[in-house]
């Protein structure tokens, strides 16, 4: 278990999902005729000028927005995503740019599939504990790709959230600890110069994702002595609406204590911003001295999880909420779709 | 493309910064360290708070090259709640939804791309309020 050596936070959040949602009947119907059941009810989709640098600089401003923090004061962005705009060239030096929190500031792209996201908050607890810095700003972004006709292209998602690490003693929440567990699990990967990722079918299931989620959770729940009835909240990575739910029965969770951070049927799987925008939407709703389990799953593999408790109730202050995001929906068909991720040549 | 000229500008188009006049207290953008209004020298950075509303705007439907992915879109004059006008393409928005008078705020978002090996242009769009 991982515990920050002083009380370390979040002091501001924001998340941001695009506008257009692609039901997963129109893949199914495109490819096996309506005859394949769908993983989720629908996904969201970047429009044709957003990618993972724009997204993350809405989810960064929300988060300065709700904390009040001067962005000069920012000592580090990070942004985990597996779908950087450039190979080479930095997305959080772009970010960092747009939020004002150039030049004296750390920045660097995070990768580790669907957990980078995570991997840099948790990164972000240990750099300002350490005071190295007051203020890190860790995000997990992702625009995911899926083959055509791939079981992924059902759920691979846009979206994320932005977290704002700072001391606990003008938090919103607490970090109270955190624990990573990871295995070289070759589920999912896509090598170099590839569009699109590859996976190991059903092997994604049991060996990598419940497996490190499961193995996470309760290792750390039991390090703080804690158990599920200990939590209000829980939350976990979303690749499809099954997954989750499965996961947190297995720890002992209800269907009431993962409700409000369950986001996968109405923005499908957010890859690296998966657990962390379903965090911001809890954290919307949750009460002084509420208790939050979070845990990530990236494929390669490995999962964090932090225990979180709210210190007050978030005030919005002009950030735009994750329900409002969510809610934001323009349906669209596979052909917009495929104009939108850019898969007609026009040239 | 020229990539010193879009360097250049860089924080007018990522974060809606331009200039107050310290003679008349106008506001300028894009900056030009010139007051229009009083003519006096103003190099005072100021950041615009990017909200607005669309003074006129136009749909197009056969773009200049780079931006051909996008067609149709609509490019619109914003009138910013600091004063100046300013010309930009409007997101997140259909076309026959978008009307004069509309409040809009200020986003960053992907302007184009050199072609599959150039760079990345990031600048400001608007879209409905939100909030």
């Amino acid at each position: 278990m991982m515990k920050a050596s002083r009380p370390v936070g979040i002091v501001g959040y924001g998340s941001y999902v695009p506008r257009y949602r692609l039901p997963a009947q129109e893949v199914s119907q495109l490819w096996t005729d309506g005859n394949s059941p769908v993983p989720v009810r629908e996904k969201s989709v970047n429009g044709i000028d957003e990618d993972v640098a724009t997204m993350s600089i809405e989810a960064a401003r929300n988060a300065l927005k709700r904390s009040g923090v001067e962005p000069q004061d920012i000592g580090a962005v990070w942004v985990g995503s597996e779908s950087h705009p450039y190979a080479v060239k930095p997305t959080s030096t772009i970010v960092a740019e747009a939020i004002g929190a150039t030049p004296y500031t750390q920045a660097a792209d995070w990768q580790f599939a669907c957990k980078a996201g995570t991997e840099a908050f948790q990164a972000s607890i240990g750099f300002v504990a350490g005071g190295m810095t007051r203020y890190a700003m860790a995000i997990g972004m992702d625009a995911a790709q899926g083959r055509p006709g791939d079981a992924l292209e059902y759920t691979a998602g846009a979206g994320g959230a932005a977290f704002l690490v700072g001391a606990a003693d003008e938090a919103i929440a607490e970090v109270e600890a955190s624990l990573s567990f990871v295995t070289d699990t070759p589920d999912f990967w896509r090598r170099q110069y590839e569009k699109f990722p590859e996976h190991a079918g059903r092997f994604t299931g049991e060996p990598a994702y419940f497996h490190h989620v499961t193995s996470a959770a309760s290792k750390l729940m039991s390090e703080m002595g804690l158990t599920s009835k200990d939590f209000d909240y829980f939350v976990c990575h979303q690749p499809n609406a099954k997954f989750p739910l499965k996961a947190g029965e297995e720890l002992g969770f209800s269907r009431d204590q993962m409700k409000a951070g369950m986001l996968v049927n109405d923005i499908g799987n957010t890859y690296a911003g998966s657990c962390m925008i379903g965090l911001t939407a809890i954290m919307d709703i949750a009460k002084p001295g509420e208790r939050i389990l979070v845990t990530s799953f990236g494929s390669g593999a490995g999962s964090d999880a932090f225990s979180i408790r709210m210190l007050r109730a978030s005030e919005p202050r002009g950030a735009i909420s994750t329900r409002a995001y969510v809610e934001r929906r323009k349906v669209i068909d596979y052909a917009m779709y495929t104009r939108l991720k850019g898969y007609y040549k026009l040239n | 493309m020229e990539v010193a000229r879009y360097w250049r500008t860089t924080r007018q188009r990522y974060q809606l910064v331009g200039e107050v006049c310290p003679n008349c207290s106008g506001k300028i953008f894009p900056p030009r360290d010139v007051c229009p209004t009083c003519e006096k020298e103003a190099k005072t950075p100021f950041a615009f708070s990017g909200v607005g509303e669309v003074y006129s705007y136009s749909t197009v439907y056969q773009a200049a090259a780079g931006y051909e992915k996008a067609t149709p879109y609509t490019v619109a004059m914003i009138r910013l709640a600091e004063g100046p006008l300013v010309s930009a393409q409007l997101t997140d928005i259909d076309d026959k939804d978008v009307a004069i008078g509309m409040p809009v705020e200020m986003v960053t978002r992907v302007l184009r791309e050199d072609g599959d090996r150039g760079m990345l242009v990031y600048g400001y769009k608007f879209r409905p309020v939100m909030v």
